[in-house]
């Protein structure tokens, strides 16, 4: 766990940058900023001493995942920006539907306020968190799940490559 | 000092919520994945905070599986996008209805 003020500066970012992309009209914009909400939450994960999982979080999301949102923007070419949506009943449901998620979300949370966790020290987190560890558990427990894992990534690569071929008519 | 484990749970809530904002406001198909994967990142942050205070990987060999499933998704949802778009010439939500007939 680290410092309070880094925590905070992390968490203010995160949150801007997952409103700035809810609210930007333009998808490329949408895209830029759930790169930095993405970078934010991997900067969280250092906080918490978790390399391994900082790491691939840039790697594989704001590397990966991202670049093929935006070549799949560019491919499109949206010219033309979205009108901004007026308000409407649907909008007001939808608003009440997100709000009484967050309220529930916050209420567990708060609930059980003193959770029973007694935090480990730093030093057993950073063990736990670091490559090493997490690489060991993986190919000795966890080796099945890695090669289903494996497999399912190469029936989606198959799967998105006949979809992108198709055309519905 | 050192940040308590319902710091990073208040945030994930709030993030999820944000995601959630995303898919019911949002008329745009490619912000949509997108809102869904901030959704799944949020839940990740909760698995890691658990994962790292109990000092056990299991929380975070989840977040690895979670994080293929999470590209799968990306890239079938994108590839189902191009495929409408060839055929409707749009990414609106609103108008697609390929099984309206």
């Amino acid at each position: 766990m680290a410092s309070p003020l880094m925590f905070f500066f992390l968490a203010t970012v995160a949150v801007t940058a997952a409103l700035g992309m809810v609210i930007a009209r333009s998808p490329v914009s949408s895209a830029l900023w759930l790169v930095l909400n993405l970078f934010c939450v991997a900067g969280l994960y250092l906080t918490l001493n978790a390399s391994f999982i900082g790491v691939i979080q840039i790697l594989v999301y704001a590397g990966a995942i991202m670049v093929l949102f935006l070549f799949v923007i560019m491919l499109l070419n949206l010219s033309t920006l979205p009108e901004m949506e007026e308000m409407n009943w649907a909008g007001v449901g939808g608003f009440i539907l997100g709000m009484a998620v967050l309220s529930q979300l916050l209420y567990v949370v708060a609930l059980e306020f003193d959770l029973g966790v007694e935090p480990v020290a730093p030093e057993t987190a950073a063990q736990v968190g670091s490559a090493a560890t997490l690489g060991e558990v993986l190919f000795t427990r966890y080796a099945l799940h890695v090669e289903v894992a494996g497999i399912l990534l190469l029936a989606a690569t198959v799967g998105a490559v006949m979809m992108a071929q198709r055309k519905f008519n | 000092m050192e940040v308590a484990l319902n710091w990073y749970l208040a945030l994930s809530a709030v993030l999820f919520t944000i995601g959630t904002l995303g898919v019911l406001f949002r008329r745009n198909a490619i912000v949509l994945l997108m809102s869904v994967e901030l959704m799944l990142n949020a839940v990740n942050l909760t698995l890691v905070a658990f994962s790292q205070s109990m000092g056990d990987p299991g929380g975070q060999i989840l977040v690895f599986f979670s994080i293929a499933v999470a590209a799968a998704e990306a890239a079938v949802g994108l590839a189902i996008v191009i495929a409408v778009f060839r055929s409707e010439v749009t990414v609106d939500i609103t108008e697609i209805n390929l099984f309206k007939h």
